[in-house]
């Protein structure tokens, strides 16, 4: 029940992997609990409204295109990706932060040289986008965007500059919480998660909707990074820490199944 | 092995996906996970200056024999279309093979050079996606059955605090979609909303997010 017995079916498919007394096997993903992320339609914020499906989803088992995904990576990042402060002639203002954590499945397991794609606002709340025209600086310093991968323990570590609040149109006085956009591939098409990091003790997570879209608390945490003075760095940089837990592997007769309760 | 052959919207004990019911879903299917995932966010209006790359539309580069365009618009539940999303595809090479140690047939490189099955494309300001890229081959199921060649979408836009999860089926594969059992398990008068129409230089395939032609979108 925890596996799929695939059957070949079609004697023309090659027999790559491994012989197996059963059969082939694929993994098997959990589906999170149902309030662990936003409901699509979430009327506090308005965006939703005509965008968010009205039918019912379909459930899609977890077959060959489901759970294999893009291993994307060797290439992709360059030299510098990771290091937001260093992608001009000049220093961008502000605050300069070091953000690093680990990439995990929900075993525990890190999850190896995947591709993590961040972007941000610089320090004044603003991105470099055509269509951010609120009346904040650029800097010519800045673009705010970063990629790397993780290493072969699921870590990863940018260095950027603390992101500034901004303001927007969802509702009288809006302001978004600081945040920084996340994107992770993991190993399967069934792990690909956008997220956004949030700061510890932002007094604006109150009226973001956004932020409190996701109904449990203890889900909307593991938004929230943690100050991490010991990777700090004297008279350079704040630290924090934000691990990011994409979807586990139910346990199968053919794994080491000791890493599930 | 029931989900092969229950493929209603509901997890172990009956609940419907995206209510907001009791956290319960998962708790008869499998053991309490020991870390609770990273819950999603929206990737916002300004999705464009991290996630684009050049070569984001190519799942085969330029000039590859056999390739051709998947192109589409994404609409509103207004009939507006959508100028800031995001589609990303994946798929099996055109022998139905995975680049990728969880095919358990092996990981087999793509006889075609520069196969990547990942596209990625935004859609501009008339909300149009393309996405460049071969036919995928037909994929072994359990049981025997045979999965019609497809692709998986992932859409992510401003206003989707999760992304949306479809497929696209091929407008000359009748038998096979008629054999698919994703396909089979769909509302019949919804499945039109997942198989591509034919277009000078390939596909259309458009996207509507809610409305009368609301596409059929997935729990995975």
């Amino acid at each position: 029940m925890t596996t799929e017995h695939i059957r070949s079916a079609e004697p023309d498919l090659p027999a790559g992997g491994p012989a197996r007394p059963s059969g082939l096997v694929l993994p098997r993903y959990r589906h999170d609990d149902p309030d662990t992320h936003p409901p699509m339609l979430f009327p506090d914020y308005g965006s939703t409204n005509l965008r968010a499906p009205k039918q019912p989803l379909a459930l899609l088992p977890q077959r060959l295109t489901e759970v294999t995904g893009p291993l994307l990576g060797a290439g992709r990042p360059g030299d510098l990706d990771h290091d937001l402060t260093r992608q001009h002639a000049g220093e961008p203002q502000g605050q300069r932060i070091i953000v690093h954590g680990r990439v995990l499945d929900g075993n525990g397991r890190p999850i190896p040289h995947t591709l993590v794609e961040i972007w941000q606002p610089n320090a004044a709340g603003r991105y470099r986008h055509v269509n951010d025209n609120w009346p904040a600086p650029l800097d010519p310093n800045f673009t705010g965007v970063g990629r790397t991968l993780t290493d072969a323990e699921g870590h990863y570590r940018f260095v950027t500059i603390q992101p500034g609040a901004y303001p927007w149109r969802n509702h009288p006085n809006a302001w978004r919480p600081a945040h920084i956009h996340f994107s992770l591939f993991g190993q399967a098409f069934t792990q690909r998660l956008v997220t956004q990091m949030y700061f510890p003790g932002d007094p604006l997570f109150f009226q973001d909707p956004v932020f409190n879209s996701v109904r449990d608390p203890l889900a909307r945490e593991r938004l929230i990074s943690r100050y991490d003075h010991s990777v700090t760095e004297p008279e350079w940089a704040l630290g924090f820490e934000f691990d990011l837990v994409l979807r586990g592997r139910e346990a199968t007769p053919f794994e080491d199944g000791d890493d599930d309760d | 092995m029931t989900e092969h052959t229950d493929l209603t919207p509901t997890f172990g004990t009956g609940l419907a996906v995206g209510t907001s019911a009791s956290p319960v879903g998962t708790a008869a299917l499998a053991p309490t996970p020991s870390l609770g995932s990273t819950p999603a966010q929206t990737v916002g209006p300004y999705l464009h200056i991290g996630l684009l790359w050049p070569d984001g539309p190519e799942v085969v580069p330029e000039g590859t024999a056999g390739a051709f365009w998947i192109r589409g618009q994404v609409f509103d539940g207004a009939g507006a279309v959508v100028p800031d999303a995001l589609v990303e595809t994946w798929q099996a090479d055109p022998d139905g093979r995975f680049d990728h140690p969880d095919d358990p047939r092996g990981a087999q490189s793509p006889a075609v050079p520069g196969f990547r099955g990942f596209g990625r494309s935004a859609t501009d300001a008339d909300g149009r996606y393309e996405i460049r890229t071969l036919k995928p081959g037909a994929l072994p199921g359990a049981d025997g059955e045979t999965e019609a060649p497809h692709l998986n979408l992932s859409i992510f836009a401003r206003g989707l605090l999760h992304r949306l999860v479809t497929r696209l089926y091929f407008p000359d594969e009748e038998a096979a979609n008629a054999a698919d059992p994703v396909l089979g398990a769909i509302d019949p008068t919804r499945r039109a909303t997942l198989v591509a129409r034919p277009a000078p230089d390939g596909l259309r395939f458009d996207i509507h997010l809610q409305g009368p032609d609301e596409t059929v979108f997935f729990a995975v």
